[in-house]
């Protein structure tokens, strides 16, 4: 572990009852890192970054964010974090997109957790830097999808967090939107410095974006860059020539 | 005649008074029940509330004394149920529901005496509320309105989004603890203002009135307010000056709101 790093994992393992979800996994992400974490159905992609999240704590190994074991962390406001499930909230809640995007400044705030001066601003720079100003005053449940995922991602974003967990963030969008989507993280990563860890099913998209590849089945199969990962035996065994030379292709013609 | 007429009567000015705090506390714990899908819990703590009070009777203890302690077991000794036993949230309040009930049925047959009494708890009759009932009913509220006000924005988090409260550090599974615990409390508090067997009502019809209405949380929680504070004092009103029993007088106005709320969200 350096003093760079922003998660530390070390000699992982977690089961659900006697099935072993993740086996003695071990990895940093370093300041700045833009992480794809990618794998096949039941890797344990979800469960790795939810363990990392704090929401599960029936694991043995070691975790550290920030260089602050896990069980002790309190600085959430340094971590956003959009789930999988962002569709998947009740439809009959009446919140609107201020009220939503106001709930990620709560990891700031000690007890009671009320809005405060300034939380107005950061609130409204949020949704223009995801450009959805106009929408404040609406309801969630009226908004599309697309419009959904971006209210989720302000408020992910709107403690100014610098680290940003994103799990498989594009289900809910259309190719254009999706690309897009991914171009704004590679510029929040690039621009603002912020690091990223992104849940993907898609090897080959995310290789365009990310600079590091952490593949998973239960157990880390690969993690460096990319290019390495072209190069790789080991994937080339994992995937096949031809898919690996596809994944590899798409991302050297970026 | 008006309501200020009737304020020249102290004990309408208690059945106010008291009802006011109860009904307010309803709504806004009703609004986080109903958006968390544990409407049901409002009934099955006002059945161990039942037992509770048939208990109380029968060692001639004041009933209020037994059932807010016993109700806040109850609420407990549900969440562990849901936990440890890995049953359903429904399956384990019918369970601790019926139980009580039971308990008190035969705690009722046993003394033969009291029958009258619990009679007056199962419909309930807040303008036969006492002095001694009002200071109760209106510290307990503060006590609860309190709690809610410092724990306004975990509960709004953890109600929209529990995994997402908990990356934020809100420790989701306490406060679960806490409103069921405030929902324990606020059940026997109803109770002298609808009856066992309404109380639910208080919780959950002023909640849906206003989501039928609200297009933000914060306006969920006014018109879920407003409305079951109308309902009351409306629902006193009209009990004493048409001789209705006070307690289902007070639901029928709420559930005429709800169906205004309904026809206002068709017109919109």
């Amino acid at each position: 572990m350096s003093d760079t790093s922003i998660i530390s994992v070390i000699n992982l393992c977690f089961g659900y009852g006697r099935v072993e979800a993740l086996t003695d996994v071990t990895f940093d992400v370093e300041k700045g890192d833009y992480i794809g974490l990618a794998g096949p159905n039941g890797a344990g992609k979800t469960t790795l970054v939810k363990t990392i999240l704090g929401l599960s704590d029936r694991f043995t190994g070691a975790i550290r964010l920030f260089g602050q074991d896990l069980k002790s962390f309190d600085g959430w406001g340094r971590v956003g974090y959009l789930s999988q499930r962002v569709s998947a909230f009740n439809p009959l809640f009446p919140a609107t997109v201020k009220e939503v995007v106001g709930l990620g400044l709560l990891s700031q705030k000690g007890f009671p957790r009320r809005s405060g001066r300034g939380d107005a601003a950061k609130i409204r720079r949020s949704l223009d830097l995801m450009g959805i100003s106009e929408l404040e005053e609406r309801p969630v449940s009226d908004l599309s999808g697309g419009q959904q995922q971006r209210v989720f991602l302000a408020r992910a974003l709107v403690s100014g967090p610098e680290l940003l967990i994103l799990d498989e963030p594009g289900t809910a969008l259309d190719p254009q939107s999706r690309e897009g989507f991914f171009e704004f993280i590679k510029r929040l990563n690039r621009d603002e410095g912020i690091t990223v860890v992104l849940i993907t099913h898609d090897t080959s998209d995310i290789g365009q974006y990310a600079n590091k590849l952490l593949y998973l089945d239960k157990k880390v199969v690969f993690y460096g860059s990319f290019s390495d990962f072209c190069r790789s035996d080991e994937m080339h065994r994992y995937f096949g020539y031809f898919s690996q030379h596809l994944i590899c292709h798409q991302h050297r013609t970026v | 005649m008006s309501i200020l007429y009737y304020l020249n009567y102290s004990f309408i000015q208690r059945a106010y008074l008291a009802g006011s705090f109860v009904a307010a506390l309803c709504a806004m714990l009703g609004l986080f029940l109903v958006l968390r899908r544990l409407s049901l819990i409002g009934d099955g703590l006002s059945h161990v509330s039942f037992g509770a009070i048939a208990l109380g009777l029968f060692f001639g203890v004041y009933p209020f004394y037994v059932a807010v302690p016993s109700v806040l077991i109850a609420s407990y000794f549900i969440l562990k149920l849901t936990e440890k036993a890995k049953m359903y949230g429904d399956a384990a309040i019918g369970i601790v529901s019926a139980l009580s009930i039971a308990g008190g049925v035969i705690l009722a047959s046993l003394s033969r005496g009291f029958n009258v009494d619990l009679f007056s708890y199962l419909f309930g009759n807040i303008l036969v509320i006492s002095d001694q009932e009002v200071y109760l009913s209106i510290g307990l509220s503060l006590s609860v309105l309190l709690v809610i006000l410092l724990l306004y924005g975990d509960l709004f988090s953890a109600t929209f989004d529990e995994e997402y409260a908990r990356v934020s550090g809100i420790k989701t599974a306490r406060l679960h603890l806490v409103l069921t615990s405030l929902t324990a409390v606020t059940v026997v508090l109803a109770i002298k203002v609808v009856g066992i067997m309404l109380v639910s009502a208080l919780l959950i019809l002023p909640a849906v009135s206003a989501l039928q209405m609200a297009r933000s949380f914060r306006t969920a929680m006014l018109i879920a307010v407003a409305s079951s504070v109308i309902s009351v004092l409306v629902g006193i009103t009209l009990s004493f000056s048409l001789n209705l029993p006070a307690g289902a007088t007070i639901v029928m106005i709420n559930g005429v709101i709800f169906l205004a709320a309904l026809i206002f969200k068709r017109l919109r």
